[in-house]
């Protein structure tokens, strides 16, 4: 764990975490392609010597596919298929992986996800781990990367700074620097088990960056993540008591949620067991909902009080503020900066949720992409750009979502699914119903808990963050940039196939 | 205040078994039977609840499933697999996707709004309807909170033409004749679609939810036989053949519809001649000129016009427009001449989904008409066999008319809800204040152009990532 005094210092002291491989909790990981292997084979090893990816292992003069989910397909160079002597091995697409995800997470992306959070690095081929198949947004946004001759001199890997200030306003508060441009958005006590919670808290303090405890209080299994840890006041106010405002150095307000702009939240009788009754202050087994909107908010003046109110229980704080993004969330976002906030995080409508009625996900508000552009072009022109932070989330799947939604306009990123996605979610969509998510991801429900080790859950998101973290070092040198500020609104970095004119 | 308007709704189960998106195929070669076999297992007890329904050989399993992955993940032999139900892709169309017709089977079974965990799945964005988003209000305007019932968000709106302005004598006595209005509590008129082997009982059924609805009913006159004349106030005859009736229409009849003609005038007057507070709405298709079309219609005194479209939600002649594009055009030209709030405008075609309803009437209708959600509540799958004599695979003409009619009132009951959330989201309490309200909708093409219409040029010797 890192001390109060590291975050706040330089770039040069902070030491990332070393990479720890983590496998599968599953026995059979979810692989792309299968191979299958016949009769004929007289396990002659030619297959486990050429493979580059390890598929193929010999046990007691035996040779058998161990690792189906690491093999690229048809993008290997050395396909074993072609090589094998005996054409014992013949390769299909598994069944399995269409059965998978969905078109803003794809089969691919999840197992590219799967495979950064065991090995921290993105994976070599055979997956399209950039971007979905949404057919718009992100997924119709390229970079755009001139040609190397016009960069005058490669920069090394070091030379290169991911980290972000979120303190811009240069007031009396915490000089808080996050040493990637992400920090984990909200997920409540209660929607999601305390070993997920814990996975993700523990996760952003090894990587110098925060994560937030949604509406469901503060359980006392963070403290010692104090330092990284945001605590949310949400329109129920679960949770929350002066005493945790005060141990933390962000407090974030939220607004509303981008999966269900303007509508409230709904905990199900069946999440509220014991332990996250007694958090919440309420009876167990018994629903509970977050109204919409606050009921002491009807104006950004009402906005303002619930800003000094958090400064005066602690003074040192930063004040985040959550929205969603209807149209005129220019005026909400330069309303904020005048309140006093000191970051506006601009949830988009296609951000992830536990549960939510599919009418409100689909349809109401507009997709980050939008969004982002329009508040930056708009505290630009008001003149504040520079002394708020922009977080953007809503759909930020990989690392190239990242740096679209930076040069789109944001500082930095919150992320949400993608944490889950590294504790092998699978996007079944029944976090909400029964017991909760059979994957012991988002429940409360003591059996399914157990399915995930504290050590491993924080490992794998750990790992994931770093793959993103090296993929987004690579982006940055591509385009001869030194640091992330250096990207916010260079809109001319990219394209939108959709609009894109072929140069003559 | 007005009583509340609730639909009470209750759960009435499906006849036939679903069909689900993917299916489970379990080998039972090279079985270790282990003592603790990942199917034993199964948080969700759906190979305990095993068996196969032979009317359909579907295995209880497929149905059950909900897609954790873990016997598959788990199965040390690696036997146990899913793929995707070559079935399911083959419901429907391109219009009335699997997700939509399962959906609807849903909430007509429950009466639920659909509701489940991560975020939006779909595509960035789409034709017609899905080519806009609904607004929300925050911190700067309010809310309403609706769907928990702290706030009575009204649904109701007003059929029948009505006049900018009245005149009075010296006496103070009203001049002009009030027009007829009738109210209907939703914004949504239920009509008997041109498809299905339905029955009598089916009829019957779908009357019956009207009637509770309290709503309209749209059917071709020849269909309105003894049963149904107890239903006559809920009912809309749709007239096609001029004066094939010789008594004239009953009294008890609120509302008529007539497809437009040259002489549309004079098929009015006449049928206004024997029961003179009749509404009639004339049923305009959707092509090139449509506008055109309604503002003749309203300049020569109409007062309901039917847009309607094709059942997929395209215009007759042009398959790029929609629906929504319809709507705009027809709503605009009539603002335009002054004369939108002298008529209802409604529309109908490929309207497949509560957020339809809500974003028709941002474009500015009144109210739409639901025809083929009413048979898809029934398990409709849109296969068309009945089209081809083939008998239905799902027995519609054969369910009684009590379970027909909680089938509707629970979709009903579902879109209800779904338009009181999107409603409260905008802040807006009265439906009829929706009707054109543009200011809460983003439309696709302004955003598009509005964003990424400057990321056009890449220059010389690039690279996309």
């Amino acid at each position: 764990m890192l001390g109060r005094d590291t975050i706040l210092s330089s770039l040069d002291s902070f030491r990332f975490p070393e990479v720890v491989q983590e496998h599968s909790r599953f026995r059979n990981p979810i692989a792309k392609y299968r191979l299958n292997r016949n009769n004929n084979c007289i396990a002659c090893g030619k297959c486990v010597e050429i493979c580059p990816y390890g598929v193929h292992i010999m046990r007691r003069g035996q040779v058998f596919v161990e690792n189906h989910y690491l093999c690229v397909g048809n993008d290997c160079t050395e396909p074993c298929v072609e090589a094998c002597p005996e054409h014992a091995l013949s390769m299909l697409k598994n069944p399995d992986f269409d059965s998978i995800g969905d078109l803003r997470w794809t089969p691919d992306l999840l197992a590219s996800t799967w495979y950064m959070a065991e090995f921290a690095v993105s994976p070599p081929a055979g997956l399209e781990y950039k971007r979905g198949a949404s057919g718009g947004g992100f997924d119709k946004l390229r970079l755009v990367f001139k040609s190397p001759k016009t960069i005058q001199k490669e920069l090394q890997d070091k030379e290169v700074d991911v980290s972000v200030v979120l303190n811009r306003r240069n007031d009396n508060a915490h000089r808080v620097r996050i040493q990637v441009p992400f920090y984990g958005g909200g997920m409540s006590y209660g929607s999601v088990s305390i070993t997920t919670m814990l996975s993700r808290i523990k996760a952003a303090a090894a990587l110098g960056t925060f994560c937030c405890t949604g509406e469901g209080g503060y359980p006392d299994e963070l403290k010692p993540y104090d330092d990284h840890v945001i605590t949310q006041v949400a329109t129920g106010l679960f949770g929350v008591r002066e005493e945790t405002i005060q141990r933390v150095k962000i407090v974030e307000f939220k607004y509303a949620q981008g999966a269900k702009p303007g509508l409230g939240g709904h905990l199900l009788g069946d999440k509220v067991t014991p332990g996250v009754a007694r958090m919440r202050e309420a009876v167990v087994g018994y629903p509970l909902f977050s109204p919409f909107p606050f009921h002491s908010v009807y104006s950004v003046e009402d906005h303002k009080k619930h800003v000094d109110w958090i400064k005066a229980i602690n003074p040192k704080a930063l004040v985040a503020v959550k929205v969603s993004t209807p149209t005129d969330v220019d005026m909400v976002a330069v309303g904020s900066y005048y309140a006093g906030a000191h970051i506006i995080h601009l949830d988009g409508s296609y951000g992830g949720t536990g549960a939510a009625p599919d009418i409100a996900k689909k349809n109401i508000a507009m997709p980050i992409e939008y969004a982002v552009p329009k508040v930056h072009r708009f505290l630009k022109e008001e003149g504040v750009r520079g002394r708020i932070t922009v977080i953007a989330s809503g759909g930020i799947r990989t690392p190239h979502d990242v740096a679209k939604v930076i040069a789109l306009g944001a500082d930095a990123v919150c992320t949400g699914t993608a944490d889950l996605v590294a504790l092998e979610c699978i996007r079944c969509h029944n976090c909400e119903s029964g017991r909760g998510c059979a994957r012991g991801i988002a429940t409360t429900d003591a059996e399914l808990m157990d399915l995930i080790d504290l050590e491993w859950g924080a490992q794998r998101i750990v790992n994931m963050f770093l793959a993103w973290r090296r993929e987004l070092i690579q982006i940055l040198k591509k385009l001869g940039m030194k640091s992330l500020p250096e990207l916010v609104g260079r809109t001319d970095c990219l394209v939108h196939l959709d609009h894109m004119k072929e140069s003559v | 205040m007005p009583s509340r308007y609730t639909i009470h709704t209750k759960l009435a189960l499906h006849r036939f078994e679903p069909i689900t998106k993917s299916g489970i195929i379990a080998w039972e070669e090279g079985c270790l039977k282990c003592a603790i076999c990942v199917k034993k297992r199964c948080v969700y007890n759906v190979y305990e609840k095993r068996g196969l329904d032979p009317r359909q050989m579907i295995d209880a399993t497929d149905n059950q499933c909900m897609n954790c992955f873990r016997c598959i993940q788990g199965c040390p032999k690696e036997l146990i697999h899913k793929s995707i139900n070559p079935e399911y892709k083959a419901i429907g169309d391109s219009h009335w996707t699997p997700e939509i017709i399962t959906s609807l089977w849903y909430q007509a079974e429950t009466g639920k709004i659909p509701v489940s965990g991560a975020g939006y799945p779909g595509p960035f964005s789409g034709n017609g309807f899905d080519s806009m988003w609904t607004d929300m209000s925050e911190i700067v305007r309010p809310t309403r909170d609706g769907i928990h019932g702290r706030e009575y968000i009204s649904t109701a709106i007003d059929l029948g033409g009505t006049q900018g302005y009245l005149t009075f004598n010296k006496k103070a006595d009203l001049m002009v004749n009030p027009p007829s209005l009738v109210e209907i509590p939703l914004p949504v008129i239920l009509k008997v679609p041109t498809l299905g082997a339905i029955g009598k009982e089916t009829l019957k059924g779908w009357a019956m939810a009207t009637r509770r609805l309290g709503t309209l009913l749209a059917l071709p006159q020849e269909m309105i036989e003894p049963p149904l004349w107890d239903f006559a106030e809920c009912l809309i005859p749709l007239i096609t053949v001029r004066g094939d009736r010789e008594d004239g229409i009953p009294k008890e009849i609120r509302i008529t519809e007539i497809p437009w003609a040259v002489e549309w005038q004079a098929m009015v007057r006449e049928l206004k001649t024997s029961h003179p507070s009749l509404l009639i709405s004339i049923r305009i298709p959707a092509a090139e000129g449509v506008e055109d079309k309604a503002l003749s219609l309203v300049e020569g005194g109409a007062s309901i016009i039917h847009l309607e479209t094709l059942p997929n939600g395209r215009f007759f002649d042009n398959d790029g427009m929609t629906t929504k594009d319809g709507i705009r055009s027809v709503h605009l030209k009539l603002v335009d001449a002054n004369l939108r709030d002298g008529v209802t405008l409604l529309a109908s075609g490929g309207i497949a989904m509560a957020e339809h309803v809500a974003k028709s009437l941002i474009c500015g209708a009144d109210a739409v008409i639901a025809d083929l959600p009413i048979l898809i509540a029934l398990e409709c799958r849109i296969c068309r066999r009945c089209d081809k004599g083939i008998p239905c695979p799902v027995e519609i003409g054969g369910a009684s008319c009590t379970w027909v009619a909680a089938r509707v009132v629970n979709l009903m009951g579902a879109w209800h809800n779904q338009i009181l959330e999107v409603m409260g989201a905008m802040g807006i309490r009265d439906v009829r204040r929706l009707r054109g309200e543009v200011g809460r909708a983003m439309f696709f093409e302004d955003l598009e152009r509005s964003t990424f219409g400057s990321m056009e040029d890449v220059g010389e010797g690039y690279d996309l990532e």
